[in-house]
């Protein structure tokens, strides 16, 4: 939600690729799969993980997503990647020289089991969401059988976050425009005020969305969720575009188990 | 008495009071014929949003009673009640809350347990009926305010309602957008109430006018005496913008 202005689409990316014509609960259900895989490799298989890496180009390319864009997209994990980052420096011995630095062994094979399985795991994801929008992840979780509370609270949250940001930021320029700026800890009073005011409204707003819902004959159970562009359920092209969904985390499984019998 | 004797709604001798005390209705009688259109006007806090709530019985009468089409506002006919009482609430992000236009113009008949092809059916009719078609697989947060309205009473008119309920279905809208809503609201065959403080718009879609004060009704008539009575108008904080004549239309 950095954008500010105008409509914040997220991550997706519309297109008419075989990937974004598949049905949500195949990709969503892939996805993890391939997670699982990937996590399930045993860290000193660099091949394996090169194996993983290219499925992921693959499907980037027949999604039509730009590399560079999928990289870019990368610098979300770099957070967690500071952690990794002090392993070789605090790890036990046997110690090694790189560069002149005395490096842990062990920190260093567990920063590259983080940054490996991290950047494969979040690269995935991105390539899902970039190809899958909000409303079709929802339908997906909900035909894989995930809770209709979860999926409920999940579209809620998509669809108020920009106006309750939207709140917020009125509320920031109300404040500014009566020379209130503050930059430190300590002025933080109005700030506080404004996220207690925040959250009040919020909750407000909960109770109003919750007459309407009553209004409309909610009974206490939502109906499921339902997309019209989520469809991909067509015999035939749509069944081959399932079996290679189902061909990557195939092979990445393939690749992290063959890496753990000839360990 | 024949169906069509039978009031579309009957609200008598309703009274309410909140829980923190605040007596917010001390008596409304109110009666609409079907197919009539009648505008709902009061100042803030009189009393008109009270009222809408006690029509679908989100709210139930302290004393009183409430009728929709014979069938009176009670527990066990909340469900049936609430299709027949169809109600578009002024702000339109708290009545569009799913993820498409298309869930949530389904999600009321979806309650009353139409499915499949009948709620595709229900639901392109309702986005017709507005002319937001083009719009079903949008998500609500990417539409504009005027846009968003045009939904929320699709969202209603999806329910097949015998009657409707508009609070304030013109504020924040730009002229335009003001202009659509008239077109479309005149076109529905439908018993509608409509509470507003946009005077020239209730006279314009609305024959008959009651004003709301302090927690009754203080006039009921016609709108174009109604609005040509300036006594009446100061009295209850309305008013005619600036250089409006009823009498001149």
């Amino acid at each position: 939600m950095s954008g500010g202005h105008g409509h914040a689409h997220g991550l997706y990316r519309p297109g008419a690729t075989a990937v974004h014509g598949l049905a949500p609960q195949v990709k969503v259900a892939a996805t993890l799969a391939f997670v699982f895989a990937v996590v399930a490799t045993p860290r000193e298989a660099f091949w394996a993980f090169g194996v993983d890496a290219l499925l992921l180009v693959v499907v980037a390319r027949l999604a039509a997503m730009p590399l560079l864009l999928l990289v870019r997209r990368l610098v979300i994990e770099l957070p967690f990647l500071t952690f990794a980052l002090f392993l070789p420096l605090v790890g036990e011995a046997p110690h090694t020289e790189v560069l002149g630095l005395s490096l842990s062994e062990p920190g260093l094979w567990g920063a590259w089991n983080i940054l490996a399985k991290g950047t494969l795991g979040v690269a995935a994801t991105i390539l899902l969401a970039s190809t899958t929008s909000v409303a079709e992840l929802l339908v997906g979780l909900d035909r894989l059988h995930v809770p209709r509370v979860f999926t409920a609270i999940a579209g809620f949250m998509v669809r108020y976050a920009e106006v309750i940001t939207g709140e917020a930021r009125r509320m920031r320029i109300a404040r500014l425009s009566r020379g209130y700026d503050p930059r430190w800890l300590w002025q933080g009073r109005a700030l506080a005020a404004t996220a207690g005011t925040l959250f009040i409204r919020s909750f407000e707003r909960g109770e109003r969305i919750h007459v309407a819902m009553l209004s409309r004959g909610f009974a206490g159970e939502l109906p499921p969720a339902r997309s019209a562009a989520a469809g991909g359920d067509a015999a035939g092209a749509d069944r081959r575009a399932r079996l290679l969904a189902a061909l990557v985390p195939a092979v990445a499984a393939a690749a992290a188990l063959t890496a753990w019998i000839t360990a | 008495m024949s169906p069509t004797d039978v009031p579309a709604l009957a609200v008598e001798g309703v009274a309410y009071a909140y829980p923190d005390g605040h007596t917010a209705l001390r008596r409304v009688d109110l009666t609409l014929a079907p197919g009539e259109r009648v505008a709902l006007l009061g100042p803030n806090g009189a009393g008109k949003t009270t009222l809408i709530l006690h029509l679908n019985g989100i709210l139930l009468p302290t004393t009183g009673e409430v009728h929709v089409g014979g069938l009176p506002v009670t527990k066990p006919n909340l469900r049936e009640i609430r299709r027949r009482v169809g109600i578009v609430f002024q702000d339109p992000d708290d009545q569009l809350f799913m993820p498409t236009v298309r869930d949530d113009v389904a999600f009321g008949p979806a309650n009353l347990g139409v499915r499949d092809e009948a709620l595709d059916k229900t639901v392109a009719e309702a986005l017709e009926a507005v002319g937001m078609a083009d719009a079903a697989d949008r998500p609500p947060h990417h539409l504009s305010f005027g846009q968003r309205r045009r939904v929320a009473l699709a969202t209603v008119l999806a329910m097949d309602p015998q009657l409707l309920v508009l609070d304030e279905p013109t504020s924040n809208l730009d002229p335009a957008a003001r202009r659509d809503l008239a077109d479309i609201l005149v076109a529905l065959p439908v018993t509608a109430l409509i509470a507003t403080h946009d005077l020239p718009y209730a006279l314009e879609l609305c024959p008959r006018t009651v004003i709301l004060d302090e927690g009754t009704i203080v006039a009921d008539g016609p709108t174009a005496e109604i609005l040509a009575d300036a006594a009446l108008l100061a009295a209850h904080r309305l008013e005619l913008p600036y250089g409006f004549d009823p009498r001149r239309l």
